[in-house]
């Protein structure tokens, strides 16, 4: 998958996930900042997505701090997988 | 309105001692309570270090006289409860007394052993381990044992538990419904609350370290603390006049989010100004702090900003428990 | 001077319940059998507020009957210290505590979890309408008038609290009973904070 089908489906599963009724994959721009200001999310959102890492990309992340920086926007979680999926195969 | 409300005995099992004695020692020589997990059987045994009460709970029925099948929340409730009215030189057969004890997890541990048995099978397992599941089944417990029945009350509000029953407790006294109560909290470390908080990413696989740079997160730990608290005319009986009185306390709402503490500490800063108030005192009169301090980022920048904002450029001495190991046992801390 | 028991109104009350939601005895919607009922009350009732969805079915609830029940409500004339909640149900977050039992037989879900307190739903009402007075959550096999009118008499009379959201809240099996109350003081309109008043709203069918 490359990387912008990557960015399309990490949408889709955010908005399943954290039940952000009535926003579509359009909504969320790549680079918009996910906490606070962009999409509002909240720390429960956090550790939800983390449980998303791990449920859909089996990526686990070891503390919840980690998460600030992957967690930043759309396109810095897209390459935080694509680092973890690269280095697994290798 | 204002009656005082005097503290004359105080009883505490904890990680670091099974009675005050050993826990001032423990305290002044800072000595650590945390380690490995020994009694609690969890999948997290290797990596998440603990604050367990020593005594294995055969040893805790030899000490408070209760059946050793007890759940342990309610064998820590009397052991600490007993101390504490030991030491009141009270008898509560004179007075009108009352039991105000906070839990989270009940009789949560009997049944977590219950359950491995009837998830495997739906028709085994002993129903009595369920019996006393409910929080307040525990008071119940040790009310019976320290023969309390005027008044017996359970408080379960999380971490502010304890706090909360000895608001209560102060609240009765002061409005002479009650001469004596007892209150404080217990709980019995449990898988339940291990996994709920991990599931939180809010626990620390070293020991934590509240208000450091490198804080990661909060420990968890079990035990018991009750203080007795009673009315002027209890008092006047006692042989040993009480040095501390309970004057101020308040709660507060914060308003801000199921789980986190508002970052601007409003919280915090209501709950302090409120007790300041109800004491008739000001920031200048307080000369120590015991912080709340649990290791997580949440709660040191909502504390210290709110301990900023009201004593603003008089600070007293202050500091925080958890780091010497005596840790959170979530409601019996406050 | 103290306040009195009789200086108590209530001053306004929200039924949901058989997918139909009152005001006072007047019929503000009714969502029909096929829709998702908090989709279509979050709709109809103009909620405004994406968290609603994050919240399990207590909180949504809660939260469909508060903003009913605070349309006309002019918060601004109270400090937030003054505006209290006070709930109680039968069911406990039974709810939330089985989805959350599910889910952690594969991933433990944390969104999940922190609904696993019935008293949750104050702290959503709370957040929402920025109410920072006091709260208490009770549970009961049944509604009970009296208690609601000794406890929140008492919080009006000698704790500060001049205007509470009060009654019942309870969801089991898809069945959702919200009663709200609006109590405040000094606003006479001859309908008193009293048990017998409570009731009468409460059995409206």
């Amino acid at each position: 998958m490359d990387k912008k089908e990557l960015i399309y489906q990490l949408k889709q599963q955010i908005i399943k996930q954290l039940n952000l009724s009535g926003k579509t994959p359009e909504d969320i721009g790549d680079d918009d900042p996910l906490f606070v200001e962009g999409l509002g999310l909240d720390s429960i959102d956090a550790l939800e997505l983390i449980v998303l890492l791990q449920q859909e990309y089996n990526i686990k992340l070891k503390n919840a701090e980690e998460g600030q920086t992957i967690f930043r926007s759309i396109t810095t979680m897209a390459d935080y997988i694509l680092e973890q999926q690269a280095g697994a195969a290798n | 309105m204002t009656a005082p409300v005097y503290i004359s005995g105080v009883g505490v099992i904890s990680a670091i001692g099974s009675n005050v004695a050993e826990n001032l020692e423990a305290l002044t020589s800072g000595k650590a309570g945390m380690r490995a997990m020994q009694r609690l059987q969890s999948i997290h045994k290797d990596s998440l270090p603990v604050a367990e009460v020593k005594l294995s709970n055969d040893e805790l029925a030899a000490l408070t006289g209760l059946p050793a099948h007890t759940s342990r929340t309610a064998l820590l409730s009397t052991a600490a409860a007993r101390e504490a009215l030991a030491g009141s030189g009270i008898d509560i057969a004179n007075w009108r007394t009352g039991f105000i004890s906070a839990n989270s997890v009940g009789g949560m541990d009997k049944t977590e052993d219950f359950f491995d048995d009837f998830l495997r099978d739906n028709n085994s397992g002993h129903l009595r381990e369920v019996v006393n599941h409910e929080c307040g089944a525990v008071t119940e417990i040790t009310a019976d044992a320290l023969g309390i029945k005027d008044f017996v009350t359970t408080i379960s509000t999380a971490c502010s538990s304890s706090a909360n029953s000895i608001f209560l407790g102060a609240r009765l006294i002061r409005q002479n419904k009650l001469d004596v109560v007892i209150a404080g909290g217990t709980d019995a470390l449990t898988r339940f609350t291990l996994n709920g908080f991990n599931t939180l990413m809010i626990l620390d696989s070293e020991y934590c370290q509240p208000f450091d740079d490198n804080r990661r997160g909060l420990n968890l730990g079990e035990g018991a603390g009750y203080v007795v608290l009673v009315s002027d005319t209890v008092a006047k009986t006692l042989d040993q006049q009480p040095r501390v009185a309970i004057t101020g306390w308040a709660n507060a709402n914060d308003a801000h989010h199921q789980t986190a503490s508002s970052p601007d500490g409003k919280g915090n800063l209501l709950a302090m100004s409120g007790a300041l108030k109800k004491a008739g005192l000001s920031p200048g009169d307080i000369d120590y702090i015991n912080l709340h301090g649990t290791g997580t980022n949440n709660n040191d920048i909502a504390e210290g900003t709110a301990i900023r904002t009201l004593f603003e450029g008089a600070y007293p001495d202050m500091s925080s428990t958890k780091s010497l190991p005596v840790i959170r046992w979530a409601p019996a801390a406050g | 001077m103290s306040l009195k028991q009789k200086d108590i109104y209530i001053s306004g009350s929200v039924c949901i319940r058989n997918r139909t939601v009152r005001s006072g005895d007047k019929i503000v919607f009714k969502s029909d059998e096929s829709a998702d009922l908090f989709s279509s009350l979050y709709e109809k009732l103009d909620i405004d507020y994406p968290k609603f969805f994050k919240m399990d079915a207590l909180c949504k609830l809660g939260t469909a009957a508060a903003h009913v029940l605070l349309k006309d409500f002019d918060k601004s004339a109270y400090q937030p210290q003054e505006l209290g909640i006070v709930l109680s149900n039968k069911s406990g977050s039974i709810e939330a505590d089985i989805n959350y039992f599910e889910s952690s037989k594969t991933f433990p879900s944390p969104s999940l979890f922190v609904y696993t307190l019935p008293n949750i739903v104050i702290g959503e009402i709370s957040i929402r309408y920025g109410f920072k007075g006091e709260n208490a959550f009770f549970i009961s096999e049944q509604f009970d008038p009296e208690w609601i009118v000794f406890y929140v008499g008492n919080l009006v009379q000698h704790q500060g609290i001049k205007a509470c959201i009060c009654g019942w809240v309870d969801v089991e099996n898809d069945e959702y009973d919200a009663r709200f109350f609006l109590i405040e003081q000094g606003k006479d309109n001859g309908l008193n904070f009293t048990a017998d008043n409570m009731r009468a709203v409460f059995s409206q069918e």
